[in-house]
C-alpha cells in the first residue's frame, strides 16, 4: 500500500531531517510511529499524506509514484486517506455534524445518503449531543473526537493520526484507540504517531521509531 | 496480544439504540462563509467601475448619434455663394445659377436666400435696419440633393463658374471630414477609458480574491485534507465572486441608466427655452435610444463576467501556491 525507498527530506537548504527511509506499510496493518519530539514524525505523516514531496527517494502510494501525480490525482488519492492532525483543523463556521460530513460533501454525495452514517459515528465517539455545536464551543477532547470522526467517516484505506489522544483523558484515549482498532479490523491500514508509551502499551502493534532522522522498525 | 479486552468498557456501545436526533434534511452551511469575503467593498468597486464605463459608453453613443445626424443633414446639402463683383448684376447671377442648379439631375430642391433673408443671417453681428445695398454682401443658394446621389459636382461647379465667375460651391466635405475625425477620436478616447476601467476592475477583483483566499486559507487547507480538488474549492469561492460581480454590475448600470434618464428629463424641461435650444442644437435630442440602454445592460453583464473570470484565474493561481 505504501512503500518508501531511500527517502530523504530537508526544508529549504537546512539539514536533512529524514534520512534514507526504507519501509512499507502493508494493507490492513496497524502501526505506531514514535520517537522524541522533533524527530520528524509530523513530517513523515505529511509525506504520507502527500502534502510534502521528498527531496530524494521514491514514495509509492497505492501503486502510484507520487512524484508523477498531478494535483487532481493527489486530491483523488487523499480521498482514500484519513488524517487527524494535532491542531484538529475543524472549520469554525460549520457544526460538528457538518465538519464530520465534509469528506462526503466534497465527494459530491447527497446529504440524505450519509446522514445516518454521520450521526451514528458522532454517537459512537460520544458527540451525539454536540452535533449541532460549533467547534469554538467544543472542549479540546470534543474537537479531537470530531477531527477523528471526520478522518474515519469515509472508511479510508489508510488512516494517519498525529497524537490523536493528546487532549483526552486516559479512558477516552482507550475508546479512541478502540475505534482505530475497529477501523483497522474492517480493512484500514492505521499509522498513529504518538509518544504516549501508555497508549502504545495498550495494543500490540508494529512500532516505527524515528531517531535522528532515521527509522527503526520493531515488528 | 491485545490488552483491550472489554470492548463495552472501552467503547461507547450503541447496542440497538438508534440516535435520538431525527434524520431529517439539514440546511448545510456554505463551505466558504459569505461574511468571510470583503463583499461590500468589492461590490462598491465593481459598481463604480461599471457606472464609469456606462457613462463613457453612453456619452460615446450620444456623440456618435449626434455627429451622424449632423453629417447626414450637412451631406444632403450644398451651398453656393455668389459674391458681388463690379460690372456684374448680382440678382441676375443668382437667378441664373439657381436655374442651372435646379435643372441639374440629382438636385431635389433649390432655395436662394433673398436679400432680406441674408440680412437676417447677418443680424446677430450687424444689427437691424441694415441696407445691404451699401455692403458687398454675398448671396447664398442652398440646394438639397438626393440621398441616392447622382449629382455630378464637377459638372455643376463648372456650369456655376461659367454663369457667375464670382460664385463658389461648397459641398461641406472638409467640414464633414473634420467632424468624422472628431467623432472617431471621441470613440477611441471612449474605448481607451473603457479599457482602463476594465483593467482597473480586473486588478481590484484580483486583489479582493487574493484577500479572500488569504482570509480563508484554513478552509482551503482543510478542503485539501479531505480530498477536495482545486476545481471544487475554486467553485465554492467562484459562486460568491460571481454574485458580487453581478450585484456591482446591476448597481452600476442601474445608476448610469438613471443618470441618462434624468438628463433626458432635464433636457425635456428646458426644451423651448434658449438654453434648451442651444443644448439641442449641440447634442441633438440628448437621449439614448433603446439600443443604447441595451448596450449599457450588455456592458454590465460583460463587467460582471470579467469580474468572475478574473476572480477564477486568481483562485486557481492562488490554489496552485497553497498545498
Amino acid at each position: 500500500m505504501v512503500r518508501f525507498e531511500n527517502v530523504g527530506l530537508r526544508y529549504g537548504l537546512g539539514p536533512e531531517i529524514l534520512r534514507d527511509l526504507n519501509f512499507a506499510v502493508p494493507a490492513h496493518s496497524f502501526q505506531f510511529l514514535t520517537g522524541p519530539s522533533g524527530a520528524g514524525k509530523t513530517s513523515l505523516l505529511r509525506l504520507l499524506f502527500l502534502s510534502l514531496r521528498p527531496t530524494r527517494g521514491l514514495v509509492n502510494l497505492f501503486g502510484h509514484d507520487v512524484s508523477l501525480l498531478s494535483k487532481d490525482e493527489i486530491a483523488a488519492l487523499r480521498q482514500r486517506i484519513g488524517i487527524v492532525l494535532q491542531d484538529f483543523r475543524l472549520l469554525d463556521h460549520m457544526t460538528t455534524y457538518e465538519n464530520v460530513a465534509l469528506p462526503f460533501r466534497v465527494m459530491g454525495r447527497d446529504e440524505s445518503s450519509y446522514r445516518r452514517e454521520v450521526i451514528d459515528l458522532l454517537k459512537w465517539v460520544g458527540l451525539g449531543e454536540r452535533m449541532d455545536a460549533l467547534p469554538p464551543i467544543l472542549s479540546g477532547g470534543e474537537k479531537q473526537r470530531a477531527a477523528i470522526a471526520r478522518a474515519v467517516i469515509g472508511r479510508p484505506h489508510l488512516l494517519l493520526a498525529d497524537e490523536p489522544t493528546g487532549n483526552v483523558d486516559p479512558t477516552l484515549g482507550r475508546r479512541l484507540l478502540r475505534l482505530f482498532i475497529e477501523l483497522n479490523k474492517s480493512g484500514t491500514a492505521v499509522i498513529i504517531a504518538t509518544h504516549d508509551i501508555a497508549l502504545m502499551d495498550q495494543y500490540e502493534a508494529r512500532r516505527l521509531v524515528l531517531h535522528q532522522g532515521r527509522l527503526h522498525i520493531y515488528e | 496480544m491485545n490488552r483491550i479486552e472489554d470492548q463495552h468498557d472501552a467503547l461507547m456501545d450503541l447496542g440497538h439504540e438508534r440516535p435520538q436526533v431525527p434524520a431529517k434534511a439539514r440546511n448545510l452551511s456554505p463551505i466558504v462563509p459569505r461574511a468571510s469575503i470583503a463583499g461590500r467593498a468589492l461590490v462598491a468597486v465593481v459598481a463604480i467601475m461599471t457606472f464609469l464605463a456606462s457613462i463613457t459608453t453612453g456619452a460615446v453613443l450620444l456623440i456618435s448619434a449626434s455627429a451622424s445626424e449632423w453629417q447626414s443633414e450637412v451631406a444632403s446639402e450644398i451651398t453656393i455663394q455668389v459674391r458681388p463683383v463690379a460690372g456684374r448684376d448680382l440678382e441676375r447671377d443668382v437667378v441664373a445659377v439657381t436655374e442651372a442648379i435646379r435643372s441639374q439631375p440629382g438636385v431635389v430642391e433649390v432655395r436662394p436666400y433673398t436679400k432680406d433673408e441674408s440680412a437676417k443671417l447677418l443680424e446677430p453681428w450687424l444689427g437691424t435696419g441694415l441696407s445691404l445695398d451699401e455692403l458687398p454682401v454675398p448671396r447664398l443658394i442652398v440646394a438639397r440633393i438626393a440621398a441616392a446621389g447622382g449629382l455630378d459636382l464637377v459638372d455643376l461647379r463648372r456650369r456655376v463658374r461659367e454663369l457667375a465667375p464670382s460664385a463658389s460651391l461648397d459641398d461641406h466635405r472638409a467640414w464633414i471630414e473634420r467632424m468624422r475625425s472628431m467623432t472617431g477620436a471621441t470613440v477611441i478616447a471612449g474605448l481607451a477609458i473603457l479599457a482602463l476601467v476594465i483593467v482597473a476592475t480586473i486588478i481590484s477583483v484580483s486583489f479582493a480574491t487574493r484577500g479572500a483566499m488569504a482570509a480563508n486559507r484554513p478552509i482551503v487547507e482543510v478542503l485539501h485534507f479531505v480530498g477536495a480538488s482545486d476545481r471544487y474549492i475554486a467553485d465554492r469561492f467562484f459562486r460568491h465572486f460571481l454574485m458580487l460581480g453581478l450585484q456591482g454590475g446591476v448597481i452600476g448600470v442601474g445608476a448610469a441608466m438613471l443618470a441618462f434618464g434624468f438628463s433626458e428629463s432635464i433636457a425635456t424641461w428646458f426644451s423651448g427655452t434658449p438654453v434648451g435650444d442651444q443644448f439641442a442644437a449641440l447634442l441633438g435630442t440628448f437621449s439614448l435610444r433603446p439600443l443604447g440602454y441595451l448596450a449599457l445592460a450588455a456592458q454590465g453583464v460583460l463587467i460582471a463576467a470579467i469580474t468572475a473570470l478574473a476572480s477564477r484565474r486568481t483562485l486557481f493561481a492562488t490554489l496552485n501556491a497553497i498545498d
